[in-house]
Order: structure tokens, then C-alpha cells, then sequence
């Protein structure tokens, strides 16, 4: 093992323990913005199993994130008052959805997947739209209750920031924690392959597309739990959550952190939030202003900002090393 | 009775629209037998590796492996079964480690595709198979490196370590020299005679290159145009007229 691997237990935890302790200082405004990020760059590390590891570019996560927010206010509104059924259900429901679907779009490869991704994602969005009984067609699911967070020892407000955010950020890390361990499994090895030279691993015996459908499964769950986060969070499950354009976020923010990476789309969904706040402080159209720093970072910086930075450090150790030896 | 041979296809035939890729070869590879299928470029060597290694299935005729009919079945089952083959063009996991190239296959055989939450680095016994691998084709010391950081001549052995991974019963390998340098390709053969000797694995290799046929396998099939022209031994195809007037003549 690698010193590297020795000192990542020590690093998460210490990254975690300092982000829970930020709910103890700071005001609501902040942990409002930390919240939203923590929920979308969950969002992202959904969408980058298909992006980074299986090499899949789906354009309709926002199917799995949006049914997730859907199911959520569903429960809620007709169900018993349980935040953890909550979001059992909607992990479960986004991963029900995703097996016709997932099926239907593994079987191709590169642009014609991401295509039929956008199409059905695009299919999902008019069903809801439309279906006013159940989702509320435009006005979407408002008024559901907010449960509390029920822990074993105490039993607290989900209604407050603070607790919003803690719960968020609980659900960030286990995600992570669950990826991170996905990631470096055998399973995790063939996905790469697979995105690697999909030829060559079928003949080493891989069945692609029953490999990708499970990445796909397992990443419209954690979709699906992202969604059902922000449905608590905003109060509201509203279509445009289910909208082929809100697919576009994680890509943008995995783009932005960096796609080849663990880290990336968590730290892509804090600056793309982080750059909202400060390009909104002057002007309304802020995603001109991201579109135009988007442009630069992918011309020069392909491996966004956490594959950047851990060139330059791996360089810059390398150059060390040779200084040594 | 005797024992069925390893490989036999029967009547083959393969088209591309109206055109007749391979048309009705029937031919058997014997167990343990180094077999080389040679022809000039377009006489159907490639696709008859494809229909074999379950790439595409035959138009007509049948497959059979060591005496069970296998046609038509999908190149990750017939794998499973002991197929296992190389490509004419480089086909490695280019940015994952050697070590990780040989690992999928391994992963593989062993069923551990469905363990997702297992960090594969803790699995010892598949990491020694993956290094005494790596050991045969004398790549061990790349085990780190990305794939496809290695010159091109170690991109094919990396090819080579992934195919012998799952110990197959049949290698079939489609032009293991090809592009390589003189000095890569003596070191390719000498391997493949090598591996061929100490593992008990029946190699069918395809090569344009006829001093590597010639020193290398026991038994030569001859394509020529999509039909089987000749099969025999070296000496046997070298003395045959036919042999030399649709191919040999050609070349020197």
C-alpha cells in the first residue's frame, strides 16, 4: 500500500469532522448555499459512476434525481411521516426506473447513449408534466410535511438549516464513502475497463451491457437520493427538477471539478455555486458568465480543477523524487 | 473412439452483403498442435477468427469445441469456455495499469464481477495470479505503469498477458508480429513457443510474415479468397503448387 491509500481514512475523516463543524458556525445563509452544494455534487458523484468510471455521458440523470423528489413528496404527502421511508423509497424508485430504462440505452455506445438518455429523460419530464392527479403537472408537490430527523437518541427538526444541513451532509458522505468502495471493487475495475476498450474486455470475458446497466442502476439511486434531498430542502418536487436541462448541472459541475476524479464533481458543485454567488452579486445572467469560464477551463484545464491540481502535484512530487534519488 | 479434436468448424461461411467473406471451410485444429492460418491480406483470416472468437456468428455452417457445438454463441460466453484471442490492432486498457489490464480477465473467471464493495487490492491470491502472469511475458516490471505509456512491442505482450490470463484451451492469435520490429518479433515468437510448450495451450496463430509460419507452427491452414486452399505441414505446404501460386509466389 501506498502511503497515499494509508493517510485517505485520516484525510475523510478530517474532512468531514471540519464540514460538520461548520454547521456550528456559521449562519443559515451559508449552510442554505453548503446544503444545496453538497446535495447537487452528490447529484454529480451519481452521474459520474456513467461519466467517469463507465465512460457513459448521460444527458438524463435528472430523470433519477426528479423521480427521487417526486417519490419523496409522494410518501410524505400521502404516506406516514418518515424521513428515512422517504428516501428509502425514492432510492428505490429512481433504481426501478432506471432497469427499463438503463436497459433500453446500454445497448449503445458514446453520443447514441447520451441521446437516448436525453430522450427518455425527455419522456419522463412530459409524464409528469401531464399526469396532474399524481405530481401536480406544473405546480408540482408542494405542502407535503417536512419530517423530523429521527436518530436513535433524539429526535430534531429537519426544518432548521443547520439540521438540513447536517443531514445532507451525512448523506454526501455515505454516498462517497459507498462510491469510493464501488470504484475500487472488482465491479469497479471492469467499469473502467469497460470505458477503457469495451471490445477487448468482451473478450476477456465481460458481459458489457449487464455491467453498465448495473452502473446505471447504481447511479440513478444516488440520483434518486440527491433528489429526494432537494425536494425536503426546497419543499417542493417541481418538474423542472425532472428537466432535461437540470441534467445538464452535473455535467457541467463534473466538468468543473474534474471528471477523471473521485473528488471532482463534489468540488465542481461548490465552485459552480460558489461562482453563482459571486457573478449573481453584479448581474441576472450568470450563465453567460458561466458559459464563458467554461469555455477557457475546457480548452485548458481538460481535467478540471481537481484533475489539474493533482498533475501538478504528482509533477511536482516526481520532480522531487528525481531531485533525491 | 478418439477424442474430438479441440476445434473443428464445419461448411463456415460468412457474408458481408454480396460479398463472401468465407465461404465453406471446414477445418480442425488438434489439441496441442501449434497451427498457423495463413493467406494474403483479404482472404478471410480475420473474419474466420471473428466467427470463431463469437465477434459475429457464422452465416452458415458450424462451430464446434472440443466436440460441443458452440456456433453462434456471444465472444463473453465462448471466453468462459476457453476461447480466448488477440487482435491485429493493439487492443489493451490503455489507462489502466498492466497489472489492472491482467486483473479484468481474472476478475472475470473468478466471478468476482458482483463484489462492489470489496476494494479489489485486498484480494492477494488474484493480485499473485495477475503477477505471475505478468512474470511469463516478462512484463512484471511494468506492473504499475498505464498500458498505454509501454512501446508498442511490451502493448502487445500486455495483449498476450490478458488472452493467457484465464488459462484458455485455445489462443487464437490474429497477427501477433504484426508491426513489429525484427528484433520484437524473434522475442514474440520465441514466446509464443515457450508458452505454448510450458502451458499445454493450444496457440492458432495467424501471421503474413512466412518465416515466423514456417519456424513456428506444426500444422498450416491456407485461405486464399475465403475458401481453404491447402492444410498440412510446413514441408507439405512449401512443396504445394497451389500454395505457391496464390500466395508464396506473391510474396517473395
Amino acid at each position: 500500500m501506498r502511503p497515499k491509500d494509508a493517510l485517505r481514512p485520516a484525510l475523510a475523516v478530517a474532512a468531514f469532522a471540519a464540514l460538520a463543524a461548520l454547521a456550528f458556525v456559521l449562519s443559515s445563509y451559508p449552510l442554505v448555499v453548503l446544503t444545496e452544494i453538497l446535495i447537487l455534487g452528490t447529484f454529480a458523484l451519481g452521474f459520474n459512476l456513467l461519466f467517469g468510471y463507465a465512460g457513459l455521458l448521460s444527458f438524463g440523470q435528472a430523470a433519477f434525481f426528479g423521480t427521487g423528489a417526486y417519490v419523496a413528496a409522494l410518501v410524505l404527502l400521502h404516506g406516514p411521516r418518515s424521513l428515512w421511508l422517504a428516501l428509502l423509497a425514492a432510492v428505490a424508485g429512481a433504481a426501478l426506473l432506471a432497469l427499463p430504462l438503463g436497459a433500453l440505452a446500454v445497448r449503445r455506445d458514446e453520443i447514441f447513449f447520451s441521446i437516448l438518455t436525453l430522450g427518455l429523460g425527455m419522456m419522463i419530464h412530459t409524464v409528469a408534466f401531464g399526469w396532474r392527479e399524481v405530481t401536480g403537472g406544473s405546480d408540482g408537490l408542494t405542502g407535503f410535511p417536512v419530517p423530523r430527523l429521527d436518530l436513535l437518541v433524539a429526535s430534531v427538526p429537519l426544518a432548521r438549516p443547520r439540521n438540513m444541513y447536517l443531514l445532507a451532509l451525512a448523506a454526501t458522505a455515505l454516498v462517497a464513502l459507498a462510491l469510493d468502495r464501488v470504484v475500487r471493487s472488482p465491479f469497479g475495475l471492469l467499469l473502467q475497463a469497460s470505458r477503457e476498450n469495451r471490445q477487448r474486455l468482451a473478450f476477456a470475458g465481460g458481459n458489457v451491457p449487464r455491467l453498465r446497466l448495473a452502473a446505471f442502476v447504481l447511479s440513478a439511486a444516488v440520483c434518486g437520493l440527491a433528489g429526494a434531498l432537494f425536494a425536503l430542502f426546497n419543499r417542493i418536487a417541481a418538474p423542472d427538477m425532472l428537466h432535461w436541462s437540470f441534467s445538464a448541472r452535473p455535467v457541467l459541475m463534473t466538468i468543473l471539478g474534474g471528471a477523471g476524479t473521485f473528488l471532482g464533481p463534489l468540488v465542481g458543485a461548490a465552485a459552480f455555486f460558489g461562482l453563482e454567488q459571486l457573478v449573481t452579486g453584479w448581474t441576472q445572467d450568470w450563465m453567460i458568465v458561466l458559459g464563458a469560464l467554461l469555455v477557457p477551463i475546457v480548452i485548458l484545464f481538460p481535467r478540471g480543477i481537481v484533475g489539474t491540481l493533482a498533475e501538478r502535484f504528482a509533477a511536482r512530487r516526481s520532480g522531487a523524487q528525481e531531485r533525491d534519488g | 473412439m478418439t477424442a474430438p479434436p479441440l476445434l473443428r468448424v464445419e461448411h463456415l461461411s460468412r457474408t458481408f452483403g454480396r460479398f463472401a467473406a468465407l465461404t465453406d471451410v471446414s477445418l480442425a485444429v488438434e489439441r496441442g498442435v501449434l497451427s498457423a492460418l495463413i493467406g494474403p491480406n483479404g482472404a478471410g483470416k480475420t473474419t474466420f477468427y471473428n466467427v470463431v472468437s463469437g465477434r459475429f456468428p457464422p452465416t452458415r455452417g458450424r462451430v464446434w469445441l472440443d466436440g460441443e457445438d458452440v456456433t453462434g454463441l456471444a465472444a463473453h460466453r465462448l471466453v468462459g469456455r476457453g476461447v480466448a484471442r488477440s487482435f491485429q490492432i493493439t487492443n489493451v486498457f490503455p489507462n489502466l495499469s498492466v497489472l489492472e489490464n491482467v486483473l479484468v480477465p481474472l476478475v472475470l473467471e473468478r466471478g468476482r464481477a458482483r463484489r462492489l464493495f470489496r476494494p479489489l487490492e485486498r484480494d492477494r491470491a488474484l493480485r499473485a495470479r495477475a503477477e505471475e502472469v505478468l512474470e511469463s511475458v516478462g512484463l512484471l516490471r511494468h506492473a504499475r505503469q498505464p498500458a498505454g505509456t509501454l512501446s508498442y512491442g511490451d502493448k502487445r505482450l500486455v495483449e498476450i498477458a490478458i488472452v493467457l490470463a484465464r488459462s484458455p484451451r485455445l489462443v487464437l492469435l490474429d497477427e501477433p508480429t504484426a508491426g513489429m520490429n525484427p528484433e520484437e518479433t524473434d522475442r514474440m515468437i520465441a514466446l509464443v513457443r515457450h508458452l505454448a510448450e510450458r502451458l499445454g495451450t493450444t496457440f492458432f496463430v495467424t501471421e503474413h510474415d512466412m518465416r515466423v509460419v514456417f519456424g513456428l507452427a506444426r500444422r498450416i491452414f491456407v485461405l486464399h479468397q475465403g475458401t481453404l486452399l491447402a492444410a498440412g505441414t510446413p514441408d507439405e505446404i512449401r512443396d504445394d503448387p497451389r500454395v505457391r501460386a496464390a500466395y508464396l509466389g506473391t510474396v517473395e
